[in-house]
C-alpha cells in the first residue's frame, strides 16, 4: 500500500470539499434562487465537466497555466505560483471538475425550499443572512452533504486530469489512483489490487453514506 | 407613534397591472375579495414587503413603508403574514417557529411569551411538536401565533381558511372572530369567498383585474354594488336591463320588458334613462298559497318553477315570469317555507319583488 499516494488523494478531495463548501452554497442558492441574464450560461460552465473528457479539461489547464506564457507567466511573475505539476495546480483542476458534483446537489436542495418559507421567514424579521443560516441551511443540509460527499469520492478516484495537470510525482501529485496505474505500469499487481480494493471499498462507503442521506431527507419533514 | 392603521395606493401596468387604494384602520377587518387572478394575493404580498409594485405609497401608523424612493424590505416591517399553505418552518418545533418571530429578549421571556401565544391560540402542550405532526388547523394556529409573535402593525391573511375541511374552518372563524376583540390593529384578509367575506369583515374591497372596484360593508357591496359588474362578481343572480319611466318624491318606476316595477326612491336616474337594476335572491318574497300575506301587493309578479334545489337549510329556486318568459328569477326561501308551500318543479307560484330592495345601476353605454 503506498501510503504516501492515499494521504496526498485524501488531502487533495479534504481541500477541494472544504474550497467547494462555500462555492457551492453560494452558487447553488443564486441558481435555485434567482434568474439572471446569463444563467444558463452559467449553468452549462459547470456542468461541462461532466461531458467533457478530463483530457480536454486537463489540457485547457495545462495551456492556461503554461508558465512561459499568458496567465501562467503572470502567476509565476506576479506571485511565484506554478500551477502545472504542483498539488495547488491539481487542487485548481480538482475544484474545477468537481463543480457539477458539488453544485447539483446544493442547487436542487435549495431549490426544493418553498418560496413562502423563506417569504414567512423574512415577515419573521429575518434578515438576508438569518434567513440563511436559520432556515436554509438546515432544511438544505442533506443535498450540501450529498455534495461534499460526491466531490470526496469523485476526488478520490479522478484519474485523467490529475495525470494531465500533475503528472506523477510522488508526494507532490502521485494520488491513489495515479498509483496502482504506474504499479500496473510495473507489473506490481498485488500492491496495485490493495490499493484498487482501499479505493472501490471507500467509494462504496461514500456513495452509501450519500444516498442513505438523500433518502433520510425526502421522508424527514413529510 | 399614533396608531392610524395602515394606507396603500398602488399603480402599475406591468407586469401584474394594480390600481389599488384601501385603508384599514386599527381594530378593523377589511377583506380583500375578488375572482382567482384578480391580484389579492400580490396587493398583500406588496403590503409585507415581499413585492415592490412599480408606483406605490404605504403608510402604517405615520411610518412609510414605500413610497417614490423607499422600500422598507419586509424583514423591517412590522407585518404579520399568515400563509395559505401556513409555511410554517418544518425543521423547527411550533415553540421554535414562535420563537423565531419574537423580538429580540431574554430566553425566560421569550419562552414566557411563547406559552402565551399558544395558550391565547388554544394550543397549550403542543410546543413540543414538529408541523408535520399537526393537523390543517393546529397548523394555521400556529401560523397566526407566529404572526402574532412579531407584534405586528398590522395584521395580514392569505387565505388561511382554503385548506381546512368545513369544520375546521367554522370553529377557525369563530376564533379569529375573538381573536380580532383584543387585537388593536388592522387586519386584512385576502379570500375568494363571499360567504365568508360577509362573515368576517367590517368592509370589503372588491378587486377585479388588478383594480379595487368597489369597498365598503359587506351588506353595501351585496345590495348596494356601484356596477353591474361589481354585481355579478359579488355573485347576485337576479340583475337585468330596465328602463326609468317615472321619478317620483318617493319611488322610482321601471318598465322591466313591459313589466312596471316600483322601486324605492332613486333620483340619480333620469326618466328615459337605460338602467341596470338587480334585487338580491333575499329580496323577493314567496306568496303562500293558503292565505294571502302582507307585501303581495308590491311588485306582485307570477311564474312557474324551472329548477329547485336545497342546500344548506335553504331551498333555491329559480323561476320564468310569466309576463316576460325569457327572464328568470332566483329566490331563496327557508326549506320549511319550501316544503309548507309544496314547491317543485312545474309548479305555478306568486311572488313579490320588494321595492325596498331594488337597487340601479348605470346601464350599457
Amino acid at each position: 500500500m503506498d501510503w504516501l499516494a492515499f494521504n496526498l488523494s485524501i488531502k487533495l478531495s479534504l481541500v477541494t470539499v472544504l474550497i467547494l463548501l462555500p462555492v457551492g452554497i453560494l452558487i447553488g442558492r443564486l441558481l435555485a434562487n434567482r434568474r439572471f441574464p446569463g444563467r444558463f450560461l452559467l449553468q452549462s460552465l459547470i456542468t461541462l465537466p461532466l461531458v467533457l473528457p478530463p483530457t480536454v479539461l486537463g489540457y485547457y489547464l495545462l495551456v492556461s497555466f503554461n508558465p512561459d506564457h499568458g496567465l501562467g507567466k503572470w502567476l509565476a511573475d506576479s506571485f511565484d505560483l506554478r500551477l502545472i505539476f504542483s498539488f495547488e495546480g491539481l487542487v485548481l483542476a480538482s475544484v474545477i471538475f468537481n463543480l457539477p458534483f458539488a453544485i447539483q446537489p446544493m442547487q436542487r436542495a435549495f431549490s426544493a425550499i418553498p418560496v413562502e418559507i423563506r417569504e414567512a421567514a423574512q415577515c419573521c424579521g429575518l434578515n438576508h443572512w438569518r434567513v440563511l443560516w436559520k432556515i436554509e441551511l438546515p432544511l438544505a443540509w442533506p443535498g450540501i452533504l450529498m455534495g461534499l460527499i460526491m466531490t470526496f469520492a469523485h476526488t478520490l478516484g479522478e484519474f485523467g486530469i490529475v495525470l494531465m495537470v500533475g503528472g506523477n510525482i510522488p508526494g507532490e501529485t502521485q494520488t491513489l489512483a495515479i498509483a496502482i496505474y504506474e504499479k500496473m505500469q510495473l507489473f506490481d499487481r498485488p500492491a496495485a489490487s490493495v490499493m484498487a480494493l482501499t479505493l472501490l471499498i471507500f467509494s462504496m462507503l461514500t456513495l452509501s453514506l450519500s444516498f442513505w442521506l438523500s433518502a433520510r431527507s425526502e421522508k424527514r419533514y413529510v | 407613534m399614533s396608531k392610524t392603521g395602515i394606507s396603500v395606493s398602488l399603480s402599475q401596468q406591468q407586469p401584474i397591472p394594480l390600481q389599488v387604494k384601501l385603508t384599514c384602520k386599527p381594530g378593523e377587518l377589511l377583506a380583500l375579495t375578488g375572482p382567482s387572478g384578480s391580484g389579492k394575493t400580490t396587493v398583500l404580498r406588496a403590503i409585507a414587503g415581499l413585492y415592490r409594485a412599480k408606483n406605490g405609497q404605504i403608510e402604517c401608523n405615520g411610518e412609510i413603508w414605500q413610497d417614490g424612493k423607499r422600500f422598507l424590505p419586509a424583514h423591517r416591517r412590522h407585518v404579520g403574514l399568515v400563509f395559505q399553505q401556513y409555511a410554517l418552518f418544518p425543521h423547527l418545533t411550533v415553540f421554535d417557529n414562535i420563537r423565531l418571530a419574537l423580538p429580540k429578549q431574554s430566553k425566560v421571556e421569550q419562552s414566557r411569551e411563547v406559552m402565551t401565544l399558544l395558550a391565547q391560540v388554544h394550543l397549550a402542550g403542543l410546543e413540543k411538536r414538529y408541523p408535520k405532526q399537526l393537523s390543517g388547523g393546529q397548523k394555521q394556529r400556529v401560523a397566526v401565533a407566529r404572526a402574532l409573535a412579531r407584534k405586528p402593525a398590522v395584521l395580514l391573511l392569505d387565505e388561511p381558511f382554503s385548506a381546512v375541511d368545513q369544520v375546521t374552518r367554522r370553529k377557525l372563524y369563530r376564533e379569529l372572530l375573538l381573536l380580532r376583540q383584543s387585537l388593536a390593529i388592522p387586519i386584512i384578509l385576502v379570500t375568494h369567498d363571499l360567504e365568508e367575506s360577509a362573515l368576517l369583515a367590517d368592509k370589503i374591497a372588491l378587486l377585479h383585474r388588478g383594480e379595487v372596484l368597489q369597498t365598503g360593508a359587506p351588506e353595501t357591496l351585496l345590495k348596494r354594488p356601484q356596477t353591474v359588474t361589481i354585481a355579478r362578481l359579488m355573485d347576485q343572480q337576479n340583475v337585468f336591463e330596465g328602463c326609468v319611466i317615472e321619478q317620483a318624491p318617493n319611488q322610482t318606476t321601471l318598465n322591466w320588458h313591459g313589466i312596471v316595477l316600483y322601486a324605492q326612491a332613486q333620483p340619480d336616474w333620469p326618466v328615459g334613462g337605460k338602467v341596470y337594476w338587480m334585487i338580491p335572491a333575499s329580496g323577493i318574497l314567496l306568496h303562500r298559497r293558503d292565505r294571502p300575506s302582507r307585501g303581495e301587493k308590491e311588485n306582485p309578479l307570477s311564474g312557474r318553477i324551472v329548477e329547485y334545489f336545497e342546500i344548506n337549510g335553504q331551498a333555491h329556486i329559480c323561476v320564468t315570469v310569466d309576463q316576460t318568459p325569457l327572464c328568470k328569477l332566483s329566490i331563496n326561501v327557508p326549506l320549511h317555507v319550501a316544503q309548507r308551500n309544496r314547491l317543485r318543479p312545474g309548479e305555478a307560484i306568486g311572488f313579490s319583488v320588494l321595492a325596498q330592495h331594488i337597487h340601479l345601476m348605470p346601464g350599457k353605454g
